[in-house]
Parts: C-alpha cells; structure tokens; sequence
C-alpha cells in the first residue's frame, strides 16, 4: 500500500495521520508535510502511526529531521505508535529514548500538556 | 544457484517490489512468521541503501537480490555494482551530494540490518558491496 497522509488540529497541536508504508520511495512526501508544517508555523506536532504498516530507516530519518525543525522552534513531535513490528525498529535504533510514543493521540496531547 | 533472483533498475520505487518477493520467498522456505517482518525490513534496508549509492554513482546499473533457500536457513543477498573506486564526490551523479536522499544518519539502515537478521556478512570487493543475510528456516521447499 501507497503512502496516505491527512493532518488537523486538535486542542491547538496538530495531528499528523500517516497510513501505508514509509519507505525509501514515500518518505520524501512525509518529509515535506512535516516540513510544509514547521513553514505554516505548527511546532506542536503528533505523528499518528497507528495505520502505518511499513516503516524503514528513512522514515526514521524523517521523523528524526522533523523534531529537529519543531524544537529549534521550542515545539515537540511526538508519536503515537502500538504496533510491536514498528515499535521494533525504534527500539533497535535506539529512538524510543529521543521520541515520546504514546498509545493514543489523546495520551499524546495529555503529556504535552503536561510538560507545559 | 539462488532459488529467485531479482535484478531492478535502481529506483526507490522498486524497492517495495523487493522487500514483497523477498517475504513470499522466505514463507515458501519455511521462515517461521514471526521473523517475516524482520526479513522484509532487513532486505528494505539492504536494497535501499544499494538503491541510493546506485542513483548517486551508478544509476544505470541494475541492484541485484538473491534468495536461497538451503538446508534449514533463508538466504538473502543484495549487492551492489558501485565498485568502491567509483564512490568519491567527484563521481555523484548530477552533482548531487553523496549524503543519503532524506537525511538518515549514514550507517544507521546497516545498524537496522545487523539488529533484525540472524546473521550478516558485508563484503566489500573490487565489483561493489554485498550484504548477506540469513535467518532460520524450515528449508522443506525448494
């Protein structure tokens, strides 16, 4: 399956939704929402990945620069992630302890308030 | 002789391809379900990493995978045709940097290979670099 990205508000941080697979061919797209995003002023960001079936070391990358962006902004990206087969890679590489991943994006927006 | 081999034309796009055929091969070997993910990940790896060092000196050459299915292991191997003399700046592709494409941070898609597979072999020779891979499997088809 294709890449299928949405994004809206909520509670004043903004929602990314990413469905499919997020590999060498699709990341660049995500990259440029993300980066669309930071340009657009949102620096509260929640990455939903809850439908993403497929995530590669570039996606990872992407992610990565997307948190970059948001915090030399002060803002956050976070993840919201159950899936053990994604959650795996993040583990590998060492990305659970750069990340905040919550179990749903109301738990995401909670902690972020949290922290404010 | 692998059980399948497959020769693409270095595009992301293809890589997809791979990473299917590589998880239909090692079911028909026998490779227990619960390791299916880790083999389509690790080949994605490989295969997009020769995929970019393709673009970037060698664009016109295929990336190859092979698939063998031997007694009780799934083997995978991808190589590349970047031989390493070709690989300095001066050599990329259009001018474009030899960086990844997306910002990964270099070795990390190696490191994801080394953490999922049961075993890995990267060599290097003269011709390019290959990456094998193997996992455990029934090896009852062929």
């Amino acid at each position: 399956m294709d890449l299928k990205l949405d994004h809206h508000s909520k509670d004043g941080i903004e929602i990314v939704d990413v469905e499919g697979e997020i590999d060498v061919y699709t990341a660049p797209r995500l990259r440029e929402l993300l980066i669309e995003l930071v340009n657009n002023r949102f620096y509260q960001l929640v990455v939903n990945m809850e439908k993403v079936e497929f995530l590669d070391s570039t996606g990872l990358g992407v992610l990565v620069g997307g948190l970059k962006r948001v915090r030399a902004h002060d803002g956050s990206l976070d993840l919201v992630c159950t899936q053990e087969r994604i959650l795996k890679i993040f583990r590998i590489t060492g990305l659970t302890k750069v990340f905040g991943i919550h179990d749903t994006v109301d738990e995401a927006i909670a902690a972020r308030r949290a922290e404010k | 002789m692998a059980t399948v081999e497959l020769s693409f034309t270095a595009l992301p796009a293809h890589v997809r391809t791979a990473r299917l055929v590589a998880t239909a091969v090692a079911r028909r070997s026998g490779v227990d379900e619960s390791l299916l993910d880790e083999v389509r990940l690790a080949v994605g790896e490989a295969c997009s990493r020769a995929v970019e060092g393709h673009q970037l000196y060698c664009p016109a050459e295929p990336v190859r995978l092979a698939l063998t299915d031997l007694a009780g292991r799934f083997e995978v191997e991808v190589t590349d045709t970047c031989a390493p003399d070709a690989r300095s700046p001066a050599n990329a592709a259009g001018g474009r940097s030899p960086g990844p494409a997306v910002g990964v941070p270099a070795g990390l898609g190696i490191a994801v290979i080394e953490g999922l597979a049961d075993e890995v072999q990267i060599s290097e020779t003269a011709a390019g670099t290959s990456i094998r891979m193997s996992w455990p499997s029934a090896g009852a088809h062929r």
